[in-house]
């Protein structure tokens, strides 16, 4: 195929993910230099970095930023670590397993507002809900999950979510793992454990590394299940980078502050991305 | 015990345990299902019911409170309008990166991906500006063009996985022939590659039907979708379980059913292909 045509069948695609990357991005800088108030538009001049400013010293932000990585650690801890256990465990045949299956990967499909919503009501609520009522036929007092732990509560019902996806996606790799090296293993004396750590984990490499990058470009961005559930109270206990500029931008119309901080989450991101593509970006073939 | 024996009980502890877990992360799932069925008085009763004599109520009522078909139309029109708008613009990105790559194209493919890293808040204040400016406040217009771009970096790396792997002898056999690229694409890739296609489509659909960033910012009633329509559930206004519970069965049942038929694609998609 000659070059020209290569190119023109990418063009649409590269041309309109450019414009889609540059053409806001720019305006959100800048709005971020400007003074800028949606009540009194005609008021925009010039002011450096003070929208940063603004930003930085909120002590909002810092609690924001915090909340931003312990949801991501903490959600790709709890799924990767899970998921490899569960998934190894269950990797034999066994009666059903379509249909265990077809019950696991069910949450992954739960519209993160109804996610958010089932949890905080039906199982979280201190009165009425399902934990509740676990707590108190077993003679604990009932936890308020949502004022008392909001940010584990919000890491619960995202974790909800993708556990399911990373057990699927172990499991499928694991029926591709090879069997004759685990009975070799087996014939010469390997313990369980052993199989488990110098051959299973080995293979899973890259399929964490492939959940790991999906699951960051989803986590970094959790918006429904806080703006649902927790409102990112207490306070701003349960407040992420994202609901943080979602609140300054459209509820409080800070838009200069918003931009400075929609620039400082692209930062915050890029971070993480930088590491996750170089070390993924090994191991997908292209 | 015998070695077969032993085997046995070991498929058993398997077939429990594995059942146990699925049963733990469905329950959710099957607990809004239920309470759908339910009163407002037995939705929270405590002991949670289990027998109850199920009642359709909350299903009628949830349409004429909040109109559900209006929403679930939105949804349809928003998820399959921006996942054929988005196949049209990246199956030939993806064909010919897949069958001419270049010396830039695994840097092409990862400056797409990490367009996805871009977080959408960083540029939601321009957008609602321009929405704003062009009227396209609570238009599903809106939504179809960013739900477009939104996944295309994921629909171009799902195609270009599935299209490398396409043995490309029989291109090459299909250009002795004379044809040409154009063809080649309609004639000979896209009836080999309808698998391919389907499950990226599927996945698209998926992923636009349970956005809810800017369903949630940019609309408000005329084009909100059932992400939307549920936040507005979100209210405090009292206790009502049953009637939220069958709003959510109604948002959730159209793509978790979807989901079951094609679980397997969809996971192998979303990993691009490197889980197989």
């Amino acid at each position: 195929m000659k070059r020209s045509i290569t190119r023109l069948l990418m063009a649409p695609s590269v041309i309109l993910l450019l414009a889609w990357m540059i053409i806001p991005l720019s305006m959100t800088i800048y709005f971020s230099t400007i003074e800028f108030s949606s009540y009194n538009p005609d008021q925009n001049g010039f002011v450096g970095w003070l929208n940063f400013e603004f930003f930085i010293t909120d002590p909002a932000f810092i609690s924001a930023v915090s909340n931003t990585l312990i949801l991501l650690l903490s959600v790709l801890i709890i799924t990767v670590v899970l998921g490899v256990m569960l998934s190894a465990l269950i990797d034999k045949p066994f009666f059903g397993q379509g249909m265990v299956r077809v019950l696991l990967i069910s949450p992954f499909f739960i519209m993160p507002t109804v996610n958010a919503l089932i949890w905080k009501n039906m199982m979280m609520n201190p009165v009425y809900g399902i934990f509740a009522w676990i707590s108190q036929s077993l003679g604990f007092e009932p936890i308020d999950w949502l004022s008392t732990y909001p940010l584990m509560s919000i890491i619960i019902m995202v974790s909800w979510q993708w556990l399911p996806f990373a057990i699927l996606v172990f499991v499928t790799a694991l029926q591709s793992q090879d069997t004759e090296q685990k009975e070799a293993a087996q014939m010469d004396g390997a313990t369980g454990w052993h199989i488990f750590r110098y051959l299973t984990i080995p293979h899973l490499a890259r399929p964490i590394a492939v959940v790991v990058m999906i699951e960051t470009i989803f986590l970094l961005a959790v918006f429904a299940e806080i703006l649902v559930s927790t409102g990112g109270g207490p306070g701003y206990d349960s407040t992420n980078l994202t609901y943080l500029i979602y609140n300054q931008a459209l509820l409080q119309f800070d838009v200069a502050a918003a931009s400075a901080g929609g620039l400082l989450a692209v930062v915050l991101a890029n971070i993480v991305a930088f590491f996750l593509i170089r070390a993924v970006g090994k191991n997908l073939t292209v | 015990m015998t070695l077969n024996q032993q085997r046995k009980l070991k498929t058993f502890i398997t077939g429990l345990f594995a059942w146990t877990i699925a049963l733990i992360l469905f329950f959710p799932i099957f607990w809004m299902f239920i309470t759908s069925f339910k009163t407002e008085l037995q939705a929270i009763s405590i002991p949670p019911s289990l027998f109850f004599e199920p009642t359709l109520d909350n299903y009628s009522e949830v349409q004429e409170r909040s109109d559900y078909v209006h929403h679930a139309i939105n949804s349809i029109i928003t998820s399959f309008g921006s996942t054929i708008l988005a196949l049209i613009i990246a199956v030939p990105a993806a064909f010919s990166m897949a069958f001419a790559p270049g010396k830039r194209t695994k840097d092409v493919l990862l400056w797409m991906l990490s367009t996805k890293m871009l977080p959408a808040v960083g540029v939601l204040v321009p957008i609602y500006m321009i929405c704003r400016d062009y009227g396209l406040l609570d238009s599903k217009t809106a939504l179809v063009i960013i739900f477009t771009l939104m996944n295309l970096p994921i629909v171009v790396w799902m195609l270009f996985s599935y299209f490398k792997d396409l043995p490309k002898e029989i291109l090459e056999a299909a250009r002795m022939d004379g044809a040409t690229p154009w063809d080649e694409v309609v004639k000979v890739v896209l009836p080999l590659s309808m698998g391919a296609i389907s499950s990226t489509a599927l996945l698209s659909i998926v992923l636009c039907w349970n956005e809810s960033f800017w369903s949630l910012t940019l609309t408000a009633s005329d084009a909100a979708p059932l992400t939307a329509m549920i936040a507005s559930y979100s209210s405090p206004e009292g206790l009502f379980w049953a009637k939220l519970s069958a709003a959510s069965t109604l948002a959730c049942a159209p793509i978790v059913v979807f989901g079951w038929f094609c679980q397997k694609q969809l996971v192998q998609g979303l990993t691009f292909g490197a889980v197989k």
